[in-house]
């Protein structure tokens, strides 16, 4: 290495690296045959997939059926049933999950005392296991032994009822939990948000005589707004992709009415073994969402030049 | 600093514990259940505090269903893919952070798109192809998803801790002569230390809670990992089996309890500096 181009690299980022630099490769091979084998592969592999009639355990080749398996998923009225149900999960879980997170995180950084418990607290729904979240409510569902049934009954606030099972309140029951489950790392990056406001705007704000929404208004959202955005927008799409949560609350039950697309897709794929089919399903699920973001963001974006 | 009324305060506090209770009760209710005897849980009025503290439901529940086997498989499979995941990660990051190549480009779009694709469309080929490597029902074969699974988050991460250390140091090694992996391994790699073992262990943490890859890829409860058992304990549960189906499961969450306390101040500085910086 000499000297010339030692120098050239100490503007950070500055464009003295060749992209034929045998080191660089050297370092990154290891991490990039992996993603190729096992990532971007079997994506690829994936989308194709889903314009053949691959099934398992067949003896016959699989051969190309073009878009039979997408044809057959628009008559499929169980698919759309579960897409809806996935559309209503995510909306249902993602915005409650924001709100609420922006009200702790609002809360956690003002002066308050017991702050270090909430944020104590916040690391349980992060750290555990989405098996043991949901074994958890299900004991707190519990028709007998729950605590929930039992609360209610004792401030006379109605029967007991089965939260999980009943087909009123399964869809609801299992929100609540989604929304427990992902509030944490909503709100830590929501604080950070916060914390890099600001202060004396704020107190300029103030004491031109701002009232408490007009120096949110004004001053902290336009802050914080580049994280609500993206927190916003990868919260919906795990929240659209998840599986193990709802799996071990309901199984997707009772009669389908808590059954995800993820739910869905996988029983067509692991139980009935309609490979090509479910990978059509992954890929609808991939285009309605893409469209979704695209909208959501290209929408905030516009709203950000206008005001 | 300014100043809040009174009434204001109270309301924040009010509220403040209105969300200590809502994150709090399950877990307390974990706990509570899991040290009730089965008399109790049975009983109609439950109780938060088990009138009759036991921890029979534990013994019940190493009895029934292999858990030792599966914290094992889970710990083997955790502790593999995240040491894998950083030794082969750290260095990719550094050339992400350092070089603006396009591969450097492509890399960070795939750490992107990666988030958005359901993993049903991952899954399928996924099992395909570790079918035709005979890699079906084994740890290694999870162990390599795994691997790959964790790679976004983990650039992620290391991305943001590469831009943390001086590229003055760097030159200072160029200068003298050293080659660029010689650079690495011995002027980078000690700066990024406490990066990379907070990384590790949240690699660590997620492959030890991931519950779906393991559900499709284990088929035969020997090689079942600490998730998958505890779904099977759900199955057909009657009451009595309540007790020991909470002491398991507050047992699995304990390891990732306590090694996220220890990370998360890292974890979400270093989560933020990437997206920062990105």
């Amino acid at each position: 290495m000499t000297l010339a181009t030692a120098t050239k690299r100490s503007a950070r980022g500055a464009p003295g690296k060749r992209p034929s630099d045998h080191g660089a490769w050297f370092l990154v091979l290891p991490a990039l045959i992996p993603i190729l084998v096992l990532s971007v592969g079997p994506l690829l592999y994936g989308i194709a997939l889903a314009f053949t009639d691959s099934q398992s355990g067949r003896t016959a080749p699989t051969q190309w059926i073009g878009a039979l398996n997408f044809k057959d998923l628009l008559h499929d009225t169980l698919f759309w049933d579960s897409f809806r149900i996935g559309l209503l999960w995510a909306f249902g879980v993602t915005v409650p999950q924001f709100l609420l997170a922006l009200g702790l995180a609002l809360l956690l950084n003002q002066n308050l005392r017991f702050r270090w418990l909430a944020r104590a607290l916040a690391i349980i729904p992060w750290a555990m296991p989405e098996v043991v979240v949901g074994i958890m409510w299900r004991l707190v569902y519990h028709p007998d032994a729950g605590v929930l049934n039992e609360t209610l009954s004792t401030f006379g606030l109605g029967e007991g009822k089965d939260w999980l099972t009943g087909t009123a309140t399964a869809l609801f029951a299992v929100i609540v939990v989604g929304v427990w489950a992902g509030m944490p790392q909503t709100t830590v990056a929501l604080l950070a948000g916060l914390q890099n406001t600001p202060r004396e705007l704020h107190e300029a704000a103030a004491m031109d005589g701002a009232g408490a929404w007009r120096r949110f208004r004004t001053v902290t959202w336009p802050a914080i707004k580049p994280i609500a955005l993206a927190i916003t927008a990868l919260n919906f799409i795990w929240n659209f992709n998840s599986f193990a949560l709802v799996y071990v609350l309901t199984q997707g039950g009772p009669g389908g009415r808590t059954r995800l697309p993820m739910l869905f897709a996988y029983e067509e794929a692991f139980r009935y073994g309609q490979f090509g089919y479910a990978a059509a399903m992954g890929c609808v699920m991939v285009a309605v969402i893409s469209v979704l973001l695209a909208l959501y963001l290209v929408g905030r974006l516009k709203g950000d030049d206008e005001t | 600093m300014m100043r809040t009324k009174k009434s204001t305060r109270a309301a924040q506090y009010v509220a403040l514990a209105a969300y200590l209770v809502f994150l709090a009760f399950p877990f307390l209710w974990l706990i509570s259940t899991a040290f009730k005897p089965a008399r109790e849980l049975g009983s109609l009025h439950p109780t938060w505090i088990p009138e009759d503290p036991t921890l029979e439901n534990f013994r019940q529940a190493f009895d029934e269903q292999p858990l030792l086997r599966a914290a094992g498989n889970s710990l083997i499979a955790a502790v593999s893919a995240a040491l894998i995941a950083v030794v082969i990660a750290t260095p990719m990051a550094y050339v992400m952070a350092r070089h603006r190549t396009r591969l450097a480009k492509a890399a960070t779009g795939w750490v992107v798109v990666s988030q958005a694709f359901p993993f049903v469309l991952i899954i399928i080929p996924l099992f395909l192809i570790l079918k035709n490597l005979h890699l079906i029902n084994s740890l290694p074969g999870l162990i390599l998803v795994y691997v790959v699974w964790s790679l976004p988050f983990a650039l992620w991460m290391l991305v943001g801790y590469v831009r943390a250390v001086p590229a003055e140091l760097e030159e200072a090694a160029a200068v003298d002569g050293a080659s660029k992996v010689r650079t690495f391994v011995s002027v980078v790699a000690p700066l990024l230390a406490p990066g990379v073992v907070a990384t590790a262990m949240f690699a660590l943490i997620t492959a030890w809670n991931e519950f779906f890859f393991a559900l499709v890829l284990l088929k035969t409860p020997e090689k079942q990992t600490l998730p998958v058992i505890l779904n099977r304990f759900i199955g057909a549960e009657g009451v009595a089996d309540l007790g020991p189906l909470a002491a398991a499961a507050f047992l699995a969450t304990i390891p990732s309890l306590v090694i996220f306390a220890l990370i998360q101040r890292r974890i979400t500085g270093g989560m933020l500096a990437g997206a920062v910086k990105a």
